[in-house]
């Protein structure tokens, strides 16, 4: 399977969607070269505005344009772009709902060696709070492709998720699949792990480790963290007894606490047990992704063993 | 340039009448913000009835100028102007802050026609406003955008931020107006933090910038003009009185957000009634 990382398939996308519509434009805190979204000088030089290092003014500054009917891509790292703004993307775009498209770049443990200062570990959950906020964490090129162009079409503020991982492509090219529905990418009987963003590939990975163990776990992808597929959640959470929803991020206010809050109000006994596994209440620190990952056992090894410590802990009970 | 007088005279009317409009807007027993709604009163009067080309006719035209109230506190005023342009009906005044109100306490795009920004939280209009100047001239649109601050808001560090995207951006056709009541929530500006020497920050940050009296309608609007076809972005730091007009809220923080009495509103109403008579 390819590798990509998803910052680079959107720096694509951004490309082709300026060439289709004069009315996007991008904005950079800079960072323009590391979140891809110098990309669009290669249209034209004014669809790039360097904002310089302040994200506030970058924010409204967007917000200003979008009244306008410009379609802003506002860029920086994850980590700044949805904390040190928080206030002007809560007044200015979910408030007024004003058509810009926040890009939250080297998010996760995965941005690596700069640690904790640098790592976004709670942006899902700032922007999942926030109303009329659309908010998608994209797995792979393919999706990230389909999640841009969804961004682009959608009328109000998103916040998209975006990686300098190098991660495994999970789907085909085109992305068959409506972005805003889960996907069940493979079944199992056991448990499920439900998953989101650039560690999907570990999380099938962990699938198969789990397979010659002879558990049999199925994986659910879920793309847009809000608004949650609810369907999807319900259905899973008839469908199997335990659910492991493993994110790269805090287990407070990202897609485990999501779908634990869809669980928590279902009807009936039946429903399965949710185990909220990412990091937990901590920071990261300075590491190679891949160690940083293993350390929060969101690699395949570290998903699998969660999937068998949530079994046996759901049977205890 | 001189004024015609009778323009100036109307202008100077037109004052008078949002104070008054102001004033029975607000009632009594509640709070509201009198002291910067009451001290921008010539700054948007000569705005909206003299320099900017906003009318409800022309409001979708690309080339219409925009306003920005970035000191969103102070949107009574503009309620009250928008009202008086037929805006919205004016028995809507009085609806202000209520549930269910198409005005809201701090400016709403979405449910106030003639509302432009989103502002209240302090900090975020000018570099709104930068945002519309700079989509203006990638469209092609030739219009001017004026943003009013207050002067406690400049403590906001966003505010320099924005200052400097103005003028790296030669966005010549940005004007601010500081309405410098020296008044903010607790206490004068001064004292909670000294926001001084203006003048001279607003020009290390490549600005041009004046200070005049903000009540003298024939210098405020002979100061937006001259601010036209200038080579930089220009501010004009507006001296004014917090609450004017209201004798006893002027200059001090106590009418920032203030439930007048039934006897302070009778003294102001009888100060800013455009004849005596029964008090509404």
């Amino acid at each position: 399977m390819s590798k990509e990382a998803t910052r680079d398939r959107y720096g694509k996308v951004l490309l082709q969607l300026a060439r289709e519509d004069r009315n996007v434009i991008a904005m950079d805190c800079d960072l323009g070269r590391s979140t891809r979204s110098f990309q669009i000088t290669e249209v034209d030089e004014s669809r790039f505005l360097e904002m310089g290092i302040s994200e506030q003014d970058m924010i409204s500054t967007a917000a200003g344009m979008a009244h306008e009917g410009k379609i802003v891509f506002a860029n920086t790292f994850a980590v700044f772009g949805t904390g040190r703004c928080f206030d002007q993307i809560r007044q200015q775009l979910s408030l007024a709902r004003l058509n810009v498209k926040v890009c939250g770049s080297s998010a996760g443990l995965t941005q690596g060696p700069d640690g904790a200062t640098h790592q976004a570990v709670i942006d899902v959950s700032l922007m999942r709070s926030l109303p009329n906020m659309v908010v998608i964490v994209p797995a792979d090129g393919p999706q990230t492709e389909a999640a841009v162009r969804e961004a682009y079409e959608h009328q109000g503020p998103v916040y998209l998720r975006l990686s300098r991982y190098d991660c495994e492509n999970v789907f085909e090219e085109g992305y068959p699949h409506d972005i805003y529905k889960a996907v069940e990418l493979r079944e199992g009987k056991d448990a499920a792990i439900i998953v989101c963003g650039v560690i999907l590939g570990h999380a099938l990975e962990a699938a198969r480790i789990l397979a010659e163990k002879g558990i049999s776990a199925g994986v659910i992808n879920i793309p847009v963290v809000k608004p949650l597929d609810r369907e999807a959640v319900m259905k899973a959470a008839m469908k199997y007894s335990v659910l492991v929803v493993v994110e790269e991020h805090s287990i407070y206010g990202g897609l485990g606490s999501a779908v634990a809050e869809v669980v928590a109000e279902m009807d009936g006994a039946n429903r399965a047990i949710v185990a909220r596994e990412g990091i937990k209440d901590s920071f990261g620190e300075s590491g190679l992704a891949d160690d940083l990952l293993k350390k929060h056992e969101l690699d395949a090894v570290g998903i699998a063993e969660k999937v068998i410590r949530n079994i046996r802990q759901g049977e205890a009970d | 340039m001189n004024m015609e007088k009778e323009q100036l005279a109307s202008l100077e009317a037109k004052a008078k009448e949002i104070r008054f409009e102001l004033l029975k807007m607000f009632g009594t027993g509640k709070h509201h913000h009198f002291g910067g709604s009451f001290s921008c009163v010539e700054i948007m009067t000569a705005l909206y009835f003299y320099k900017m080309n906003i009318s409800l006719e022309d409001r979708a035209s690309p080339v219409r100028d925009r306003f920005i109230m970035s000191k969103g506190h102070s949107v009574p005023t503009q309620y009250v102007i928008l009202a008086l342009l037929g805006f919205f009906p004016a028995e809507k005044l009085k609806t202000i802050k209520q549930l269910g109100s198409i005005l809201q306490g701090h400016p709403d795009i979405n449910k106030t026609p003639g509302i432009e920004a989103p502002t209240g939280s302090l900090g975020q209009g000018l570099s709104y406003g930068n945002g519309i100047a700079l989509a203006g001239r990638l469209d092609g649109n030739d219009f001017n955008v004026y943003v009013v601050m207050g002067d406690g808001e400049l403590q906001e560090g966003q505010v320099w931020e924005a200052a400097m995207t103005t003028s790296h951006y030669r966005l010549n056709n940005l004007r601010v107006i500081v309405d410098l009541n020296e008044y903010q929530s607790q206490g004068s500006v001064e004292e909670s933090l000294s926001i001084e020497p203006l003048a001279e920050k607003w020009r290390s940050f490549g600005w041009h910038a004046v200070r005049i009296d903000g009540h003298d309608m024939e210098k405020i609007c002979r100061t937006l003009n001259d601010m036209d076809n200038r080579e930089t972005p220009c501010v004009i730091i507006a001296e004014t009185v917090k609450g004017k007009g209201i004798t006893c809220l002027e200059g001090s923080f106590k009418g920032h957000n203030y439930a007048m009495t039934q006897e302070e509103y009778r003294s102001a109403y009888e100060e800013l009634a455009p004849s005596a008579g029964e008090i509404e």
